[in-house]
């Protein structure tokens, strides 16, 4: 485990929120098994609009899953537009840093996050101007996963 | 808790070198340090040692001393098998045959001669069990095949391929045949009479060994061109100063592997069947690749459905376990390994597979430590996973 520092590993070996909420304000996935990551993100919303509780579940490597516990407790306690700046970067920092091979795996919480709070604005008929980029099938067109051009 | 071990079960990565093997080796470093090409008695000394260790590899694949040239180990025995042996006979043709699932010192270099030197190349496909079918090689024959190249044992899923019959195939139509043995060194009995071998490789490091060490066997009457140049050491054919100490200790792993063979192929076996069983039967939604019959004694390759390989090995590096997987993060994505996708393995599925290998270090106690770690080790990811039994993929 040498490449990877003290925080990251904490938060895959013992990952915080995993599990789905129950009646969950919103629900959203991203990614794919193929492609070697796959993250469900459920968030509970009151009525000011602040997030009460996230929990996530999530198929990937070490990485995918550090990124995952460390992307819901950011966002707890956030209100959903703030929530939405919450970058790939954000949650790299907040790490502590990833294997330049392993930054890959940390985009998929930024997009969960996205996933998840597209839901809740759709079911109650929100918009938000974080979610205005917002593809809800982009995992649909990443099927090929970019197969790296480093082979020979 | 239990007591955490350390268990290693990645012997098909690497060795540890036996102590008997290291007590060869030290007086070379110390007090026989000469150098083997020097006239004068300590230089004699090395030569001595040089030859003898020759005798012992050609002993354990039934080859002459004379046909082995010590190398710096498998990756550079089948570069120099496949380039030189290319060149040389490229004005007789450019075509040459391998498989699917060969190990990246010869896939690699394949896609080099490919690439950069106008070789065309014809990876023959395996079966489901991870075999060559020598019919589908002789198929793939041509005019302009100059070279076959097929591995012995697979490092991944541990299959035996049929090399005496792609032997054959080769000798049938007049074409060279280079197989790359070293997974199966120690692990299956290797005669390069009965397999027809021109051209046959192996690396120290994996019987017991020391790492940086190797040979190609090249049958008498072949002449395969130098590749490294310099001095005339190796009867000319590379260039070097010998590595006495690790060509000694190479020469007493070969003479213990032939010593002890059915000691060490029961002993593997033994624990990677009792392995097998256990996980197969104790934890759900496992698959076992490859072969049953025609493997490797010391060789697991099991999938576990709905966790990725990576976080598997994290949680095993954790509870004290190695093992390596099948796949490998680029920068861009994961990369499901070549040999699993020969096997016709779906994606999702290669991504959750792990390589166990057992070795002649491993007890039965370290291999129920390993199952029951790995029982609650996927149980635990599997309650992280996002895709489930109920939820399907
Ligand atoms: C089948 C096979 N060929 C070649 C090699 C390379 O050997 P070495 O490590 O001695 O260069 C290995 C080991 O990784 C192997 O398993």
């Amino acid at each position: 485990m040498a490449m990877y520092n003290d925080k990251v590993i904490d938060h895959f070996m013992n990952p915080h929120n995993v599990g789905e909420i129950e009646d969950a304000s919103g629900i959203g996935t991203f990614g794919s098994p193929v492609c070697g990551d796959m993250m469900q993100m459920s968030i509970k919303v009151d009525d000011n609009g602040i997030i009460t509780d996230a929990k996530f579940k999530t198929y990937g490597c070490g990485s995918a899953i550090a990124s995952s516990s460390i992307a819901t407790d950011m966002i707890i306690g956030k209100t959903c537009e703030e929530a939405l700046k919450v970058t790939n970067d954000d949650v790299l920092r907040e790490l502590g840093g990833l294997p330049s091979v392993k930054v890959h795996c940390s985009i998929l919480s930024e997009q969960s996050i996205k996933a998840a709070i597209y839901d809740y604005a759709q079911k109650n008929g929100l918009e938000f101007e974080g979610l205005k980029d917002f593809d809800p099938n982009a995992e649909d067109h990443d099927e090929s996963c970019e197969l790296s051009d480093d082979e020979l | 808790m239990e007591e955490r071990r350390q268990v290693y079960l990645d012997y098909s990565a690497t060795t540890p070198v036996k102590q008997e093997v290291a007590d060869e080796m030290i007086p070379y470093f110390t007090q026989n340090y000469g150098n083997a090409s020097s006239i004068y008695s300590v230089g004699a000394v090395a030569k001595d040692a040089l030859e003898k260790a020759r005798g012992q590899v050609a002993s354990l694949i039934n080859a002459e001393p004379s046909e082995i040239i010590f190398t710096s180990g498998g990756t550079e025995s089948d570069n120099w098998a496949l380039i030189a042996m290319a060149r040389k006979l490229k004005n007789k043709g450019r075509h040459i045959i391998t498989s699917a699932i060969e190990h990246h010192a010869v896939l690699h270099t394949c896609q080099y001669l490919a690439k950069n030197e106008g070789f065309d190349i014809t990876y023959v496909g395996v079966n489901s069990d991870g075999i060559v079918d020598p019919a589908e090689v002789e198929a793939a024959v041509r005019p302009d095949t100059i070279l076959i190249s097929i591995m012995f044992v697979n490092n991944e899923v541990g299959s035996i391929q049929p090399v005496e019959e792609i032997g054959a195939v080769a000798k049938k139509h007049g074409i060279l045949f280079h197989t790359d043995a070293v997974q199966a060194a120690g692990n299956v009995p290797i005669d390069v009479k009965k397999i027809q071998a021109d051209m046959l490789s192996l690396s120290a490091h994996k019987i017991y060994g020391p790492k940086g060490c190797g040979c190609l066997y090249v049958r008498r009457g072949v002449i395969l061109p130098t590749y490294i140049h310099g001095g005339a050491q190796e009867n000319k054919k590379r260039a070097g100063t010998e590595n006495i100490p690790a060509i000694v200790g190479f020469g007493k792993a070969a003479e213990i592997a032939q010593r002890d063979f059915d000691r060490h192929v029961s002993h593997v076996k033994s624990l990677r069947d009792h392995f097998v069983e256990r996980v197969l039967a104790e934890v759900p939604k496992t698959h076992y690749n490859g072969s049953r019959e025609h493997r490797h004694p010391g060789n697991a390759n099991i999938t576990f459905e709905y966790v990725e390989g990576e976080a598997i090995l994290l949680y095993l590096d954790f509870a004290g376990i190695c093992a390596s997987s099948g796949s490998a993060c680029s920068s861009k994505s994961l990369q499901p390994s070549h040999v699993l996708t020969a096997l016709g393995i779906p994606v999702e599925l290669i991504h959750g597979s792990i390589r166990f290998t057992f070795g002649d270090m491993t007890t039965m106690e370290d291999v129920d430590y390993a199952v029951d770690q790995i029982k609650k080790i996927i149980a635990r990811l599997r309650e992280i996973s996002s895709v489930s039994e109920e939820k399907g993929w």
